[in-house]
Formats: C-alpha cells, sequence, structure tokens
C-alpha cells in the first residue's frame, strides 16, 4: 500500500505525541485529530483524549472524563498537555498569529483572536499545523505574537516549540538559536519546495530526510477505523 | 425570601449607557440571546462588554453598541469567523482589550474574590503585553523569583447569563456539559440577571438532576427570567443544539436586514413576551 500526503501528514502530527506519557493531547484541525488517536491506539496508549467539548474520550468516542472549559484551563497551566493549534502566521522563531492580518488597532483582516495560545506557550509544549505551507503563513514577522516563539519566551520555564507540520514536511527548532529549521520532508515534495514556500531562510541540514513511512497497521487504522469517511483529504489533496 | 422573577424588558430597564455587561456562554453557545435581543430593542448604548465571544457581541457591535469590547476571540464555533464583529473590528468600530483566555478567566476570579489582580502565567513574550499598555506584571514574592502578569479584577456592573432551570429566587441549574464561566460571571457583577428555559419550584431542581447541577446561587442574582429558546440559536444542550440554519442566515444576511426580523417578530424572534 502506498501512503498520500494527507496520510504522512496525519503520521507526522502523531509524531509529535510520541513518548508523551498520560497528558491530554489538544489537536486542532481533521489531520492532527486523527494523528492524535492513531498515537494513542499505537505508540502512546496513555495519552488522554477530548471530544473537543467537555468530555474525556477514549478512541471509540465513550466517555471516561469530564473536563469542562474551566478545569481545561486548569490542565493547560498544570502543564500535563501538548497541542497542536493552527497559525494564520508563523515566523522563523515559532511566534505564531491567530488575531489578526495587518495593524492590529485597525487589522486588514479580523480573525479569532489570541485564544489561549500565549498561555499555552508559556506551560506546555505547543505544536503547530500548517494546512497549505506558503509564504502566506510562514513569514518574516507575524504581525501579531499570539503564541510566543523562542526569541520572546526568554527562558521561560515551560515553554516548549517541538514542531511545525505542514502539507510539505516536518520543522523544528533543533539549531543553535532556535530557529526553524526543516526536520524532514514528506515523500514526494523537494527541499526546494519547501525553501520556496517558505518567506524566511529555513535552516536546512545537508541531509534531510523523508518523513517516515506509515506500518501498515497504522495506514490500515487511519482508512479504515479512524478516518473512513476520508476527512483528511478535505485539509490537504490526496 | 423574594420572587425576582421579571420581564427580559425588566432587566434591560435597569441596564444603563456606559455601563460594563458580562455576558456568559461561550462562542455560539448558551448565550443568552433573548437578554441580548431586548437590549437590541432599547437604546442603551456605549457599552464595555465583557464576554467569551460569540453572537452576542457580533449583534451588539453591528448595532453600533459597544464602546469597549474584552475578549480572548469571537466566534460562532462552525462558523469560525463571525462576519459582523469582523467588520466591525475591520471599520475600527470600538475599543478592544484582547487578552487570553486564562487570564480573561483571573480576570473574573478576582473580580469575584473582591481583589485587585491575579497572578497569571499568560502573556508575557506575547504582544497581548504591547496591545494592552496598562497591564502590568508581578514578581513572586518567594524563591522561584518568576514574573507573572498581574490580570486586573474584570468587574462587572452586570451579568446576563442563560441556563437551562432556574427558581424564582435565582437558583440557576446547567444540564448541559459545560458551565462554561457563567456562576462567575454572577459572582463578579454588582448584579446578574439569569434567563432560563423554564421556571420549577425549587424542590424540582434536584429531583431531575444531581445538586452539583446547580450552578447559578440565588444570593449572586438580581432577576431571573423565564424564556423559552433563549438562547436561540446558539446551543442550550440538552435541551436543544444549535439552530445551524437560522446561524448561517445570521451570518450571511445584512444586519439592518436581519435585525428588522430578528427583533421584529420574524420567525428566529423568540421572544417570550
Amino acid at each position: 500500500m502506498t501512503a498520500t500526503r494527507s496520510e504522512y501528514c496525519v503520521i507526522a502530527c502523531a509524531e509529535a505525541w510520541r513518548d508523551a506519557g498520560e497528558i491530554l493531547a489538544s489537536p486542532m484541525g481533521q489531520i492532527p485529530s486523527i494523528g492524535a488517536r492513531l498515537a494513542r491506539l499505537t505508540f502512546s496508549p496513555d495519552l488522554l483524549l477530548t471530544d473537543g467539548e467537555a468530555l474525556l474520550i477514549r478512541p471509540d468516542g465513550t466517555p471516561e472524563g469530564w473536563l469542562p472549559y474551566r478545569q481545561h484551563l486548569a490542565l493547560a497551566m498544570g502543564g500535563r498537555r501538548h497541542v497542536m493549534m493552527g497559525a494564520s502566521q508563523i515566523d522563523r522563531y515559532g511566534n505564531q498569529n491567530i488575531s489578526c492580518i495587518g495593524d492590529w488597532a485597525r487589522p486588514r483582516r479580523q480573525l479569532l483572536g489570541v485564544r489561549g495560545a500565549p498561555v499555552n506557550t508559556l506551560n506546555h509544549p505547543t505544536s503547530y499545523w500548517v494546512p497549505t505551507h506558503s509564504r502566506r503563513v510562514f513569514v518574516e514577522k507575524v504581525d501579531l505574537v499570539c503564541g510566543v516563539g523562542y526569541d520572546h519566551a526568554a527562558g521561560a520555564r515551560f515553554h516548549r516549540i517541538p514542531r511545525v507540520v505542514s502539507d510539505l514536511g516536518v520543522l523544528d527548532f533543533d539549531t543553535p538559536d532556535h530557529s526553524m529549521r526543516l526536520a524532514s520532508v514528506h515523500p514526494g515534495v523537494t527541499v526546494e519546495q519547501v525553501r520556496e514556500a517558505t518567506g524566511f531562510d529555513l535552516a536546512v541540514p545537508d541531509e534531510v530526510p523523508y518523513t517516515r513511512e506509515p506500518t501498515a497497521h497504522e495506514l490500515e487504522l487511519i482508512r479504515e477505523v479512524l478516518d473512513p469517511a476520508g476527512a483528511r483529504t478535505r485539509e490537504v489533496g490526496a | 425570601m423574594s420572587d425576582k422573577t421579571m420581564t427580559a424588558d425588566e432587566v434591560v430597564s435597569r441596564l444603563h449607557d456606559g455601563m460594563t455587561l458580562g455576558i456568559g456562554g461561550w462562542g455560539s453557545r448558551r448565550k443568552p440571546m433573548a437578554l441580548v435581543r431586548a437590549l437590541l430593542r432599547s437604546d442603551v448604548t456605549d457599552l464595555t462588554i465583557v464576554s467569551y465571544g460569540g453572537p452576542d457581541v457580533g449583534m451588539l457591535a453591528a448595532a453600533g453598541r459597544i464602546r469597549k469590547l474584552v475578549a480572548a476571540f469571537v466566534t460562532l464555533d462552525s462558523i469560525p469567523l463571525e462576519p459582523h464583529y469582523r467588520a466591525a473590528r475591520e471599520r475600527g468600530a470600538f475599543e478592544l482589550m484582547e487578552i487570553d483566555e486564562a487570564m480573561f478567566l483571573w480576570g473574573l476570579r478576582a473580580a469575584a474574590h473582591r481583589l485587585p489582580f491575579l497572578p497569571v502565567r499568560a502573556g508575557t513574550g506575547s504582544d497581548v503585553m504591547r496591545i494592552n499598555p496598562g497591564l502590568r506584571t508581578v514578581t513572586s514574592p518567594y524563591d522561584d523569583g518568576e514574573t507573572f502578569v498581574a490580570m486586573p479584577a474584570l468587574r462587572l456592573d452586570a451579568a446576563l447569563v442563560h441556563v437551562n432551570r432556574a427558581d424564582r429566587l435565582g437558583n440557576g441549574q446547567y444540564l448541559g456539559p459545560d458551565p462554561y464561566f457563567d456562576d462567575l460571571f454572577c459572582e463578579a457583577a454588582e448584579s446578574a440577571y439569569v434567563s432560563c428555559e423554564r421556571i420549577v419550584d425549587t424542590a424540582e431542581l434536584t429531583k431531575a438532576a444531581p445538586p452539583q447541577s446547580l450552578l447559578v446561587k440565588r444570593h449572586t442574582v438580581t432577576g431571573v427570567v423565564e424564556a423559552p429558546d433563549g438562547a436561540h440559536f446558539t446551543s442550550c444542550a440538552p435541551d436543544y443544539g444549535r439552530d445551524e440554519a437560522a446561524q448561517r442566515e445570521y451570518a450571511t444576511t445584512p444586519w439592518p436586514e436581519f435585525a428588522a426580523w430578528y427583533l421584529g417578530g420574524g420567525a428566529y424572534d423568540r421572544d417570550p413576551e
């Protein structure tokens, strides 16, 4: 069986929660959601999952706990969570913007608002999911810092941005100054393609590996158990 | 003990221009829409609105009633971006105090506990500090020496919330999965007005549901309004889900047209009076 691009994205998101232990996986978006459940069903069986509302659920959707918003915030501040948020803009140090485009005082495009990005990034690992890797998203400087990047974190005790997953590859901050680095490209993608779609100079190692292949069991879980309706292909084509 | 029942219009008659109003619910969930609708029918304006924002914010913004908004986001949930809020922001229609969700919670808690502020590990390093130059920080007096944002109390002149059941005294019950922050809104306010799907006898409240569903306590409540469908078109689980068709119509219809219908007896006008 050959994996498709959206399935490599699922695998790359799932890997964010490898060895995470008994913490809450909070995925935003279809592909991270499938990834979190895949991680729980395979290599991270202790993960907590939510229904996106007030319940903690098992992968089959049955409840195993109650987590209304205020307890969710307490859990986040307690650090037992790894969220994968979206990003309307993200820069080389991992500063993320979901609030507005243009000048905040009079935005050209009003978006959601800062939401919980400031509290997330200071209290527990925060990764990002970008379904369309482009220069509009990967920018030199974000218009408003919502999620705090490494250059703004000033050694904050619990700040960590493990990875950014896009439809083209996986990026991390494993460089001396914590600037963004290309960690892997999804099969079928070239390094040049990623460079071209990124609005700043990306750190690129001499050898860039491919995102790993899913196992036959993982592919079966994705296709037959977790996403038989193909929600993943609505976020990333094919 | 006093019967606190009143109509939505009586609630609004107690509100004045320039007040700070907290509105309960979350996004497009369990918003006190019957009270918001009564507010929209009045001429009360120049408001500071404190809300985990949904269509309450969008409507009041579209109607030009907001002088200042305190929020972490505004969304319709199934429609991620609130179109009327967006339009108002893009024309610079009001002042905004944009803060993180946790900062917002700590602000309500500080007000409820009569504290001037509470420390919170959120906001530092983000542009929340730049766009709110009035925010101060505080350093732990203990060995850790960590610096926190000193989130100021979000004191409210009045709070508006909607719950599933209430009695005439102001004991409010939620039957859905999430209390949101409605009890805190009431505790943080000088006066609080609770609308509900149905007013029942006090003894009735714990016949059908456990006592921990009694979210809002009567000592924090000034008025109780019976408003069936009072959260429509937002959700009020388990009594009803979000009316997606109505919400889509709200989101795609120019406000003056929607308002004429929504406030003037159209199909979505669920005015109980």
